[in-house]
């Protein structure tokens, strides 16, 4: 039978989680006259009296604040119950410390436990009860919300599956039934790589089995093997093209003028590293080929770094996608080399405005505010609990990100450097470790490759998961343990369970020797699963290990101290009868799958993409009378520019005790800090700075922007973070996230033709190599109505950077009320070519795709030249910045990016307060002031410097004031007289506002 | 020459602050010992080679059901009697965020007079419970030690103030709750309250931050004095003064004045 247990506070009124509820019914319009809350424990086991008080005393109820009672608590008068519980198979990572902690307690089996919260709402109707339900408490993808308490007689079972081979016929279909095929059975391939499938198996003269099928659509799928940005590109332009294509790497220019790109990624991405590393960059390690890059960090260890993205699944259930997006990432870092430690996270989030009037979210969306607190919940309480420090990162909002937000997730890690590199070797045994396979999380790989619709939260439901974190932090804890004996690492490769699961995984790591895997070996969640979807099944937390035979003995003992669940599944190393690898398939004996590894690995067709670029026309817009005090307050209060902190607070950013520079600044920790640094090898003064640049409307076209300005304008905002805290900008890597609509649209993928080309051209003149990269394309969104909500092209650059000193970082808090401010500019001093009227008009004094354009226009005196940026000028600024920051002269440092100069200067102030002395500033603006105060050309810096020394900047940049101990921002405005006096406290209350939840 | 003491350190699944308490008992001047729950479980007697017993911050057993529940159930059931051996034996103990809330459900704070060790674990009278908000908060409030405490971890830092006296926190069950008024009365007359809050960002009641049993041996504490044993880990030491850099960093002095006071026990 199932016994319910019920624990509620013994105060309703001071309960944080029913008064949390009760912000949250408000936010939603609905005002309960009391909220009760409950957590709700079902166990099915048999259990004698004495059993059932030692579960209620000694493990559910804290004794002094609360109450545990047996059974369904009768509601208080009136009210209206709402029950949640997962749903059946969907990870419920606190039934399972239950039912372990149950057996331990009592001495039974471990039984079947399920875990749920109950609340009880007073003078609300039962809709409002039930909208609070959906709106607040419960997610229907992976909840089931009850009107009335559940206490079942018994959890349902699933029946064993039937595991008979099933073959699918295609060998005679038409080019229209396979189309058909490709969507309705989920695959998401091209015709064209249908038709390579159908001769395969023509060749064969017989049908592929459905696991064949699948595996093959996995390992080709856009998630897997990124076929978009592999292909050749044919690339037009119609109107003027700012891009010279001359002598570009992979790129033929026809006699009509088009040009053909062979391979994008290698033609610009990859092509950057590999010239750099042949003009001398001798630090990277292993590039693009690892889950992770990998570069020296110093004689014993090195780094490696990876940003995944997790979008549709986060559109779906933000929570689960989010947590399950860092957790995947995390594991990424883990199946790097032979395991790396992870020692920090990134996370960047696009969504929607938090202000959406709820009648505008399109069926089959969540609210984009509901969406946002839930994928911080996420993050938050995966990587938290992972023990992993959460360093850095950005929101950036949009409302075309309504229906598709993106959540870019990224790890370090850190590994001994004869350890960076691992190959199964034939005869190893095929390792499973972790957590069991389950139906969740089937198909993820296909359907992170698809056009999203408003079907689509029902359609993908079991792509959809909940992690579980400490699931995976025992299988780290056992991994690092197996890494570091002395007699040598005990395994020969290591990867994880990523997209595609098993497939993939073993798919990869048996590619040049081939593999034998008998699938019923797997640990399974529960009963009902067949072959195929064991094999496919993206089940989180597991890693797979390609394990000598005479080691298994002390791997399992290792396994067992840690509670960690180890299966062999067969072995690697099969060819077929022509010596060919081959991945072979077995369930109980029966061969279920055969397909050559070639096939798998390079069979894929690619075919030509065409790409035409038109350069935007969009109207320039003149933005009225605005004074300065006006607009730096509105900017400030800008979602995309104001504080962060409530995010930032939620995240551990100094487990491991290695944080250096953490990501809130100054006394009053409210200062955004450019890039956090950590210290990870404690005993060695050098440090890891880590930052990242989104420049998301200098590329948006809809904007009148450039995805080619944007790569420039992302990779140096990337370098002045790190810069400004202290990086040697001659050691910086970087990484690229494409986040992009579809690219069936030739205007789309021209976008990403541009970008691409951005990254070469600003990773070659920064000689910031790439060392790894991802890309999510088709975020688009039909809505029931047909239209198409496509993103921003998004691309996110995130670096890491060496700092040689950590004693030597710098913040952006202004230290000294006595101090000059310097605005480094990337001024082309020496350059022949030098126009500086040009230069004037297309770069310094440009509000183009700034904030101050997007609230109210351009400036009206201001010429609305598109914006320019040379990143060898960036690269060399960014030299001459460093150099000051390393000789110790600059008390304080700061990029200019969203706000422009003036908000930069106002966060500093801000980032000051809090040691009782005050410190305030005098500055000046030029001609055309409000696009000097506030526009977002590349390439700047906001410096505090001692005044003493101030004359040594003239060949940096320009004196543009003073800070003094006033506790206020005066602006001068030489050209108008419209001078601006703000209080620092006014700049506080404007950053603070507006998304302090 | 003696061995410098040993500082055992009891880990288990989803602790996740080891290696940094490790590394502060270690530049401290302790030696140190990592051991699993399950295995010092199966034989409490390696409890006997500890001269100081450190419990780690994380979420151990994923702070499931609550913060610390599952860990401080095995304690109560299975360890429990190792664990009065010890704190008869005089061997300090620290328990660090997660390792507080443990102590705390255990029952071995805010704890029993010498030699009054009862035979099984008592009902908690004091709760460590979410904070007021519902929510994890990471940051750095001002604290304060009061000083009349017994704690022997924090007696040398009763006059710290201004900058230096700020203390990490990281947690999202983290407010202290006494079962009546009268508990806090208690503690405070008896010299048990060992860190309090200026800021008090959870709600504690009191503004508890920290207790110690009577004895002022055995320690836990909500902040993470781990996280605190460099100047650069300061939240704000770019700021800093040198004259202020050249003085012994907070959290790590907890650390040093208990090994140096076992240290200098005689043999």
């Amino acid at each position: 039978m199932i016994h319910r247990f019920e624990v509620r506070a013994k105060d309703p009124k001071s309960d944080p989680t029913a008064l949390k509820t009760t912000r949250q019914a408000r936010a939603l319009g609905i005002e309960p006259e009391a909220v009760h809350a409950a957590r709700v424990y079902l166990i099915e086991a048999k259990l004698n009296a004495a059993q059932i008080n030692t579960l209620r005393d000694a493990l559910f109820a804290d004794p002094v604040l609360e109450t545990c009672s047996l059974g369904i608590d009768p509601a208080p008068d009136g009210a209206q119950t709402i029950e949640v519980h997962p749903l059946p198979g969907v990870m419920d990572p606190v039934a399972q410390t239950v039912q372990n902690a149950v057996a331990e307690l009592v001495g039974i089996d471990p039984p079947r436990v399920s875990t749920g919260w109950r609340y009880d709402f007073a003078g609300v109707s039962a809709e409002q009860a039930h909208s609070i339900a959906t709106g607040a408490l419960a997610n229907t993808t992976v909840h089931a919300i009850h009107a009335e308490p559940l206490h079942p007689d018994s959890f349902p079972s699933l029946a064993p599956a039937d595991q008979s081979v099933v073959r699918v016929a295609i060998c005679d279909l038409d080019d229209d039934a396979l189309v058909k095929m490709s969507r309705d059975d989920h695959l998401f391939l091209s015709l064209e790589e249908m038709q390579t499938i159908r001769s395969h198996y023509r060749a064969l003269d017989r049908e592929p089995t459905d696991i064949e099928l699948e595996t093959l659509a996995q390992t080709w799928s856009e998630h897997c093997v990124h076929k978009t940005l592999k292909s050749t590109v044919r690339y037009t332009a119609s109107g003027g093209d700012t891009i010279d294509w001359s002598d570009r790497p992979g790129v033929e220019i026809s006699p009509d003028g088009s040009v053909v790109i062979h391979n994008l990624l290698k033609s610009t991405v990859a092509a950057a590293t590999h010239e750099l590393i042949a003009e001398g960059v001798d630090w990277t390690r292993s590039v693009f080929v690892d889950n992770a890059g990998i570069i020296d960090f110093d004689e014993h260890n090195a780094v490696c770094i990876k940003v995944e993205t997790h979008n549709h699944p986060s559109a779906i259930e933000p929570y689960g996608g989010a947590a399950t997006g860092i957790g995947g990432c995390i594991r990424d870092i883990m199946g790097t080399g032979l395991a790396a430690k992870p020692i920090a996270n990134t996370d960047v989030f696009c969504v929607a405005m938090p202000d959406t009037p709820r009648a505008d979210v399109p069926d089959g969306c969540i609210h984009p505010k509901r969406t946002l607190e839930r994928i911080i919940e996420g993050v938050r309480d995966y990587a938290n609990r992972m023990g992993i420090p959460t360093l850095n990162g950005a929101v950036y909002f949009d409302p075309r990100y309504i229906a598709n937000p993106l959540v870019y997730c990224g790890c370090i890690g850190i590994l001994p450097n004869d350890k960076t590199h691992g190959d199964a070797q034939p005869g190893d045994l095929i390792v499973a470790l972790g957590g069991r396979t389950g139906r969740d999380g089937i198909h993820g790989a296909t359907f992170s490759s698809a056009e999203l619709t408003d079907t689509h939260a029902d359609e993908f439901s079991h792509a959809v998961q909940i992690g579980n974190a400490i699931e995976e932090k025992r299988t780290l804890d056992a991994i690092l343990r197996a890494r570091d004996p002395e007699s040598g690492c005990l395994y020969s490769a290591i990867t994880d369970c990523g997209a595609g699961g098993f497939s993939s995984a073993v798919g990869e790591m048996g590619e040049t020797v081939g593999a034998v895997v008998h699938l019923d070996k797997a640990p399974l969640k529960y009963d009902g699963l067949r072959y195929d979807e064991i094999w496919i099944s993206e089940s989180q937390e597991r890693m797979v290990l390609a394990v000598p035979d005479a080691n298994l003995a002390a791997l399992q003992q290792i396994c067992d101290e840690e509670h960690v669940e180890l299966a062999v599944l067969g072995t690697f190393g099969n060819s077929d009868s022509e010596n060919n690898p081959e991945l072979l398939l077995h369930y109980t004996g029966t061969e279920v799958g055969r397909l050559p590894m070639a096939l798998l690995h390079d069979g894929i067709p690619m075919p030509t993409r065409v790409a035409s670029w038109t350069p935007p026309t969009v109207e320039i817009k003149k933005a009225g009378d605005i004074d300065i005090k006006r607009a730096l307050l509105e900017l400030l209060a800008h979602p995309n520019i104001a504080s962060k902190r409530w995010i930032v607070r939620q995240y551990d950013h100094e487990v491991q005790g290695n944080t250096v520079i953490k990501p809130l600044i100054g006394p009053g920790g409210i200062g955004p800090g450019d890039a956090a640094v950590i210290q990870p090898v404690p005993a060695s003064k050098q440090g890891l700075a880590i930052g990242c640049g989104l420049q998301t409307s200098l590329g948006d076209p809809a904007n009148g922007g450039d995805p080619y300005l944007m790569a420039l304008a992302a990779i140096d905002e990337c370098v002045r973070n790190l810069v400004c805290v202290g990086a040697d900008p001659n050691r910086i890597a970087i990484l690229d996230n494409f986040c992009w609509p579809g690219c069936d649209d030739p205007n789309n993928m021209a976008s990403l033709v541009r970008a691409c080309m951005g990254c070469y051209d600003a990773a070659k003149a920064y000689r910031t190599p790439f060392v790894s990269g991802k890309d999510s394309l088709n975020n688009q969104f039909r809505t029931k109505d047909g239209t198409l909500i496509e993103i921003p092209p998004t691309l996110l650059i995130t670096g890491v950077g060496i700092v040689p000193d950590v004693s030597k970082c710098v913040t952006m808090d202004l230290k000294s009320d006595d101090s000059t401010l310097i605005l480094v500019q990337p001024y082309p001093d020496g350059d022949e070519k030098f126009n500086p009227d040009a230069w004037y008009a297309t770069s310094l004094w440009n509000a183009r795709g700034s904030h101050f354009e997007q609230l109210y226009g351009i400036p009206r005196e201001s010429h609305p030249s598109p914006l320019e940026f040379d990143p060898t000028f960036g690269k060399r600024t960014a030299e001459k910045v460093a150099r000051a920051i390393d000789e110790g002269v600059v008390l304080a440092a700061h990029d200019v990016s969203d706000g422009g100069y003036l908000a930069a200067l106002a966060e500093m102030l801000i980032a000051a307060e809090g040691t009782g002395r005050q410190i305030g500033a005098h500055v000046m603006t030029h001609l055309d002031e409000l696009s000097f105060a506030f526009g977002e050309a590349p390439g700047r810096y906001l410096l505090e410097v001692r005044r003493e020394r101030a004359g040594e900047f003239s060949q940096l940049g320009s004196c543009v004031g003073w800070t003094n101990p006033t506790a206020n921002l005066y602006v001068d405005a030489c050209a108008t007289g419209k001078n601006a006096h703000i209080s620092v406290s006014e700049l506080r209350s404007a950053f603070l506002g507006t998304l302090d939840w | 020459m003696q061995d410098p003491p040993l500082t055992m350190i009891v880990r288990t699944a989803g602790t996740n602050c080891e290696g940094e308490l490790r590394r502060a008992f270690e530049l401290a001047g302790s030696r140190t010992e990592m051991i699993h729950l399950d295995a010092l479980i199966s034989d409490p007697a390696r409890i006997e080679r500890a001269d100081i017993l450190a419990f780690p911050g994380g979420f151990s057993y994923g702070d499931d059901i609550a913060a610390g529940r599952v860990f401080s159930m095995k304690l109560r059931t299975k360890l429990w009697d190792a664990l009065c051996a010890a704190a008869e034996r005089g061997v300090p103990m620290i328990g660090v965020c997660n390792g507080f809330q443990v102590f705390v459900q255990a029952g071995l704070l805010p704890g029993f007079a010498p030699d009054a060790y009862p035979d099984g674990a008592p009902q908690p009278s004091i709760s460590l419970t979410q904070n007021k908000e519902a929510r994890f908060i990471d940051e750095w409030p001002r604290v304060e030690y009061p000083s009349n405490s017994k704690c022997i971890w924090t007696q040398a830092l009763a006059g710290c103030s201004d900058d230096p006296a700020l203390l990490p926190i990281a947690n999202a069950e983290g407010r202290f709750v006494a079962a009546d008024s009268a508990t806090i009365a208690q503690l405070e007359s008896n010299g048990q309250i060992a860190v309090r809050y200026v800021d008090n960002p959870g709600g504690s009641q009191g503004s508890i931050a920290g207790i110690c049993d009577p004895s002022g041996r055995i320690f836990g504490l909500m902040p993470h004095p781990e996280r605190y044993i460099e100047w650069t880990h300061h939240p704000y030491w770019t700021r800093l003064s040198p004259e202020q850099t050249s003085r012994p960093v907070p959290g790590l002095v907890m650390f040093k004045s208990v090994v140096d006071a076992v240290a200098s026990q005689p043999a």
